[in-house]
């Protein structure tokens, strides 16, 4: 069942045509991944679906799975998109530093009310990084680089999402922290929500994913699943260093 | 000077420092949010005053009924503020907010002229709160003395819980520091920018109320010397601080009371002060007493 269907993005900043006709699909369940070089587009691609940047589309649809209800998302402010069970965890990590790691994963469940759920959700983010737990009554800013983006993935769950959208978990971060994350990344999409991640590591991204998309200069120039992109030559050369 | 005295002026302190700090912290919110200056706000707390007095002393109410009314009033008057003046400036650049702040500023002040005329109107004070009770040692104090601190207190206090303990003041304080970030938590940012800006206005609308107690009368120009103050003392508290700035109020009620008590001669200079105190806090600590940068993580 196709979750998320985009037909002809295009985001302009000014006179810079940052991306230009992508189209792209996820189905429930999946962990479909954007890779490309530095400045392809992946960031504005992921911003323009949570609403972050202005863009233009022939069509930018999302199916709920909790009604089965299609709506276009096209234009639609970033707190309407968390209401209907998109979220994202944004690149930088953005954690508000001098709010406590438990008043960051508070402010992800802003849109609930149900207090029972949201106890739960954290009890959740708190099994999957156990660091956190740790650490929950201090400030955001004092934690490393690897507990902020596991907070930032953490603050991201706490809205409960069907569709969790990952901007660049892995950077910056130690190489035995990125398969740590990359495992968590699958393990929350066993647990059945579905998962947009934008990568530059391709080749980690690429091995977590069902299907990939690569992205070069604003366009989408491939897509396959992750193992045909992970064979393919072209892809090799250009982001797996041969 | 006896003990007596001293009690005298320290309530006397107390109760206009305190005010000082109910308005600062409407400029402390709206600066912590949007690094707008709201210029308006001292504006704000003149019309405060200005519907108590028309509630009370013109139309005869009650003045339980006439204060709650006035707050009222005020706070839409400080929402519809936001919503004119500085929404539609959000993605402009801030200078144009601050020159929209001042412009509004000018706007209440003279619409006030032409509304209310520029005579200043006697408030004619509830005698309840003037009766002075005599404590022992022969301290005598008026009940609105203590009122007023008590009444800032309270306030200041029930915000700060806002702030700390609930939804709504989670969504304020990380808006002040990340915009784009809180929007994507799902916050309406501009439902809770409006929510400083009502909060902050009702604050000054029981500040510029108690104000008009204390020095019976209205006039349209009276929330100038105080607005500038109050932002004075939000500054030398650390801006955007909410503490900061009921501390900064202090501080600066018990300098301009103190200094004229011990030195009477120099009572012609008691604004000079508040000027000399941000002055000093500029040069030596720029974030104010409890501001601080925090250092971002990369």
């Amino acid at each position: 069942m196709s979750m998320l269907k985009i037909e002809n993005l295009n985001v302009n900043y000014g006179a810079i045509h940052a991306v230009r006709d992508v189209s792209l699909e996820i189905n429930k369940g999946e962990i479909v991944t954007l890779i490309g070089a530095n400045g392809a587009g992946k960031s504005s691609v992921i911003r323009a679906i949570m609403g972050l940047v202005k863009s233009k589309a022939d069509q930018m649809s999302y199916t709920s799975p909790r009604d089965g209800k299609t709506v276009s998302i096209l234009g639609k402010p970033a707190e309407e998109h968390v209401k209907i069970g998109i979220s994202l965890s944004p690149e930088g990590r953005r954690i508000l530093p001098h709010l406590t790691v438990e008043e960051n994963l508070t402010l992800g469940a802003y849109t609930r009310s149900d207090s029972n759920g949201i106890a739960d959700d954290m009890e959740y983010v708190y099994t999957l990084f156990p660091r956190l737990k740790e650490r929950h009554r201090q400030k955001g800013g004092t934690l490393s680089g690897g507990e902020q983006q596991m907070l930032a993935v953490g603050r991201a769950l706490m809205s409960r999402p069907d569709l969790l959208m990952l901007d660049e978990p892995s950077l910056g971060l130690a190489p035995v922290l990125v398969d740590e994350v990359f495992g968590i990344i699958r393990e929350i999409n066993a647990q059945g929500r579905t998962i947009l991640l934008v990568e530059q590591n391709a080749f980690a991204a690429l091995k977590a994913a069902h299907r990939a998309y690569v992205l070069e200069v604003g366009t989408v120039n491939l897509s396959g699943t992750g193992a045909e992109l992970l064979n393919n030559p072209k892809v090799r050369a250009a982001y797996l260093g041969g | 000077m006896n003990l007596n005295i001293f009690i005298q002026h320290f309530i006397n302190a107390l109760s206009l420092g305190s005010l000082y700090g109910l308005v600062a912290v409407g400029y402390t919110m709206v600066y912590g949010i949007l690094r707008l200056i709201n210029f308006a706000h001292g504006d704000i707390f003149m019309l405060g005053a200005y519907f108590v007095y028309f509630a009370t002393i013109v139309y005869h109410l009650p003045w339980a009924v006439g204060v709650i009314t006035a707050v009222i009033l005020t706070t839409i008057c400080g929402l519809l503020v936001d919503r004119i003046a500085y929404k539609p400036l959000r993605e402009a650049p801030r200078i144009s907010a601050l020159i929209s702040a001042i412009g509004v500023s000018f706007f209440i002040e003279n619409f006030a002229v032409v509304v209310f005329t520029g005579m200043p109107r006697p408030v004619v004070q509830p005698p309840i709160l003037m009766k002075p009770i005599e404590f022992s040692g022969g301290v005598r104090l008026i009940p609105l003395g203590i009122l007023v601190p008590v009444v800032a207190f309270v306030l200041v206090g029930g915000l700060m819980w806002l702030l700390y303990c609930t939804k709504p003041g989670l969504a304020m304080r990380a808006i002040s520091f990340d915009i784009e970030t809180t929007r994507m938590m799902g916050v309406s940012v501009n439902k809770i920018i409006a929510l400083a800006f009502g909060l902050g206005s009702a604050l000054a609308a029981v500040a510029g109320i108690m104000w008009a107690l204390r020095y019976p009368r209205v006039e349209p120009f009276m929330g100038m010397t105080p607005g500038i103050k109050a932002f004075i003392a939000a500054v030398f508290g650390g801006i955007g601080s909410v503490p900061g700035a009921m501390i900064g109020g202090l501080i600066l009620g018990f300098v301009e009371i103190m200094s004229v008590a011990f030195f009477p001669t120099l009572s012609g200079y008691k604004d000079a002060f508040a000027f000399l105190l941000l002055i000093m806090i500029l040069l030596f600590r720029p974030t104010g007493l409890l501001g601080e940068k925090l250092e971002d993580k990369i």
